[in-house]
């Protein structure tokens, strides 16, 4: 089972998701963002971080990197893929999830151990989870509010595709306490908290996060 | 060529607000709100047409989620 993690100029959180995907037993495969090759893989991460140093927009130069074009006819297909903070602001400049990411409503950069509560286990990202159960697993970002309009938020609502939601304190002003959403087939999930950096206790806060990365290798197998 | 690119009026503005807060303690009133965008120079062959310059504004210079863009050529 071979999950592959793109690597932009800017990218923070690849090494630690290759990891993550080690951890959780499977083959991780680095890919670059100037390759248009898959090299194969069973599913895609996009990493947290500040691609192209975040000009611009967050995640707008990096839809544009020519591995981008292999991974959005991929997830058309049924590819899973993960986008985790700037790989989230990614997947939807690149118009695989709706709406987007804007600056923090406090105007300050979060970074703290986060409480989440799951609303959809049946992605092939979080079918290791079940829908109520509540995760601590950290974020760290300054551009992390999602909006979009009220139509594509009771959309969102009405087909489960409110994948995880902020529990307790809102961190960044998310419109209905929203930290991750899938796309309508499921298989593209993207999330401001990072289950990456929460996959071992030595390193994170517990390991809630590692069921992403189990349940992907479920998923795919 | 010039492109300006404004948040949607029913997009909360953060770094406008923060503008607004601190137009206040220097001491300035009467500033009822600030939205802040971003202001593109471009230099354009006049073969590009309209409809052109509208895409590029519409796919890369502006995320019409949560954007608004005018284009004004010459």
């Amino acid at each position: 089972m071979r999950v592959g993690v793109v690597t932009f100029p800017g990218s923070l959180d690849d090494r630690d998701a290759l990891r993550a995907v080690r951890v959780a037993g499977g083959d991780a495969v680095s890919l670059w963002h100037a390759e248009r090759k898959l090299r194969h893989v069973d599913a895609v991460i996009l990493p947290g971080g500040f691609s192209y140093g975040d000009y611009l927009r967050c995640g707008a130069i990096a839809r544009f990197a020519p591995v981008m074009e292999a991974i959005v006819d991929a997830a058309k297909d049924g590819l899973p893929v993960l986008g985790i903070c700037n790989g989230f602001q990614v997947l939807c400049e690149a118009h695989l999830l709706p709406g987007a990411l804007i600056r923090n409503d406090r105007r300050k950069f979060v970074c703290r151990d986060q409480v989440l509560r799951m609303h959809n286990a049946s992605t092939p990202w979080t079918s290791s989870y079940r829908d109520g159960q509540e995760i601590v697993i950290p974020i760290k970002n300054g551009e992390g509010g999602y909006v979009a309009d009220e139509r594509t938020l009771d959309e969102l609502e009405a087909e489960g595709r409110i994948v995880v939601r902020y529990a307790g304190d809102n961190p960044n002003g998310s419109y209905r306490d929203i930290a991750g959403i899938c796309n309508e087939a499921g298989n593209v999930v993207g999330l401001m908290p990072h289950p990456e950096h929460a996959v071992e206790a030595l390193t994170g806060p517990g390991s809630d996060g590692l069921g992403f990365f189990q349940a992907v290798l479920g998923a795919a197998a | 060529m010039v492109v300006d690119v404004v948040l949607k009026p029913e997009i909360l503005d953060p770094q406008g607000q923060a503008i607004v807060g601190a137009l206040g303690r220097l001491g300035i009133d009467g500033v009822r709100d600030v939205r802040q965008g971003k202001h593109f120079e471009l230099d354009v062959d006049d073969a590009v047409d309209d409809a052109t310059l509208d895409r590029l504004a519409d796919t890369l210079l502006a995320n019409p989620v949560i954007e608004n863009f005018s284009i004004r050529r010459g």
